[in-house]
């Protein structure tokens, strides 16, 4: 119900048009400013970066003249493949135990819930400093590429516990009572029948956190360092592709390469939302089915 | 299937559940473990209430960074707020649904959009344009407030577009039985009705805003004193940390870390308004 009939304004008295009028302009002048500024950052962004994309920026090795991001975009992916592999099971179990196992009111469960929302907004550059005195310092790991995933992974664990707990209730029961009926059990309902009907919903979750994981930059600089090289071990610095773009843009020298930088970014976010709306939508096409 | 696989599993997920409650353990206990020393061997009432940060001459007050914290905050609402809130009504009932289809993801990219690229904006555009337009260096509380109320916009505009949609259909249809427009139905009817909801996306807002790192670090000037005015430079609580952290070593550094328990106790604080508002509302 988003619009009333044209011939029921006509029958509002004047000064009542007026206030809907009014009411009308500001909502949609708020909308005008939003999409603007998303719309100009965006353009402007391209406009000025995709000028400077030169193939020296994708060189194997980094310089202090080439500045290439190559080594950055590799590490990136490392980096989102490691905290994925630790985050992804961790809140996928975590969101199947709280759909599929855990009785209502449980104790357990409530302690869960508090700390996951707990965890979804803690700001980044904490998790960093935790991530340098827990895993850099504690245990030892030294500024490297696991002590920057196991950060970013209990970071994304909330939004990929979320979505999947999502997900998992999106399932109508009856799939399981027909899994129960025939005979099989709960791990198998959960694996065989639960699981496989979910999929969509989890990937977009998961793709959410590989979001997070491109884009954050303060819980990484004190626990993955900002060494602009392929590292040659899990214990070795490294700097993603965000913090290759704070460093340069820091030093002031290298504003073109930032621009070209913020660009590669850019599209790369611009994938990632595009990529998991997509999957979620083919969720909500078949579940609707 | 063998019979003690569903045992087993059963007790794999639940230790996986107790991850999360693990992380805010060891979160916490890191944190305060680390950080509240300093702040006893600096004093509790020096620390917070100091307006001076001297590491140099190992003076820790973090006064200064408080109150830039509060006041970028403050600025950022007055901007995102307003903005946001009407943006989500719009969303929820006003945009024809072709243009939601255009709408919703033009908002989750404001979300996805890394916090480097934000401040790399700011720093490129609104910097410049307040430094030819309003004077002074153009790195200054105004910018940052500015950008901030940009990044928190999409937060305040997902909560809230959710809480206006969980308003019962019949509220909304009462006002227009009674003769009321489909616009005042909208804005006397369905979002009173989503009051807690709203006040709680603008509590998140509060929290992304306060936790920014890096664009507020790219835009702000970071002088560590009291704050002077819209067009100078701030140091925020986060800023903070991040700038001398590299470089820091023995009480300064445990006083940067003690800076990061403060922020913390704020979102904490931020966070319990957040939950207690969603559970009202029934998000």
């Amino acid at each position: 119900m988003n619009k009333a009939p044209e011939s029921y304004y006509k029958s509002v008295p004047h000064p009542g048009r007026r206030q809907a009028i009014l009411l009308r302009a500001v909502t949609i002048l708020a909308a005008v400013i939003t999409v603007a500024v998303l719309l100009f950052l965006v353009v402007y962004i391209l406009i000025k970066g995709i000028p400077h994309l030169k193939p020296e920026l994708f060189e194997w090795k980094y310089t202090s003249d080439n500045v290439s991001m190559m080594p950055a975009i590799i590490n990136t992916v490392l980096m989102t493949l490691l905290s994925l592999l630790i985050a992804a099971p961790l809140g996928i179990f975590s969101a199947i135990y709280l759909v599929e196992y855990a009785k209502r009111g449980n104790k357990f469960v409530a302690a869960v819930r508090v700390t996951t929302e707990t965890l979804a907004g803690i700001p980044s550059i904490v998790y960093g400093l935790f991530g340098m005195l827990f895993f850099v310092t504690r245990l030892k790991w030294q500024l490297s590429l696991i002590s920057g995933a196991f950060t970013l992974a209990i970071m994304i664990l909330p939004v990929i516990m979320r979505t999947t707990e999502e997900a998992l209730k999106a399932v109508p029961d009856m799939y399981r009572e027909g899994s129960f009926g025939l005979g099989a059990g709960r791990l198998r309902t959960v694996f065989s029948i639960v699981l496989p009907t979910a999929v969509p919903g989890i990937l977009a979750g998961v793709i959410l956190g590989i979001g997070r994981i491109v884009g954050e930059t303060a819980a990484l600089i004190y626990t993955a360092g900002t060494v602009a090289k392929v590292p040659q071990s899990l214990f070795s610095s490294t700097r993603t592709l965000s913090v290759h773009m704070y460093s340069l843009s820091r030093e002031g020298l290298h504003v073109d390469q930032s621009y070209a930088t913020a660009v590669v970014l850019l599209i790369v976010v611009m994938g990632i939302n595009a990529l998991s709306s997509y999957v979620a939508h083919r969720l909500v096409k078949r579940s609707g089915s | 299937m063998k019979k003690w696989k569903e045992p087993a599993m059963r007790v794999v997920f639940a230790v996986a559940a107790g991850t999360s409650i693990l992380a805010v353990l060891l979160i916490c206990i890191f944190l305060f473990a680390n950080g509240l020393p300093a702040i006893f061997k600096i004093g509790p009432g020096n620390f917070l209430l100091g307006r001076t940060w001297k590491p140099g001459s190992d003076i820790y007050g973090i006064f200064p960074m408080i109150i830039g914290s509060i006041y970028v905050t403050a600025g950022a609402l007055l901007i995102g707020v307003p903005v946001g809130l009407l943006m989500a009504v719009f969303m929820a009932r006003f945009c024809p649904a072709w243009l939601y289809r255009f709408l919703k993801p033009a908002t989750e990219l404001l979300a996805g959009i890394p916090s480097v690229v934000y401040g790399f904006f700011g720093l490129v555009v609104i910097v410049p344009f307040v430094r030819e337009n309003l004077g002074g260096t153009g790195a200054s509380m105004l910018t940052a407030c500015v950008l901030l109320g940009i990044m928190i916009l999409p937060t305040i505009i997902g909560v809230a577009e959710s809480a206006l949609r969980a308003v019962p259909e019949n509220y909304y249809e009462g006002s227009l039985a009674l003769g009321a427009t489909h616009e005042r139905s909208v804005f006397y009817s369905v979002v009173p009705a989503a009051k807690s909801g709203l006040m709680a996306a603008v509590v998140l807002g509060i929290g992304r805003a306060i936790g920014e790192t890096m664009a507020v670090i790219m835009v702000a000037g970071n002088q560590a004193r009291m704050p002077e005015g819209l067009l100078k430079g701030v140091r925020t609580l986060t800023a903070n940390i991040v700038i001398e952290m590299g470089y820091s070593a023995d009480l300064h550094r445990e006083a940067l870390i003690a800076t990061a328990v403060v922020l913390f106790v704020f979102i904490l604080i931020i966070n319990g308004a957040f939950s207690l508002l969603k559970r009202r509302s029934n998000l």
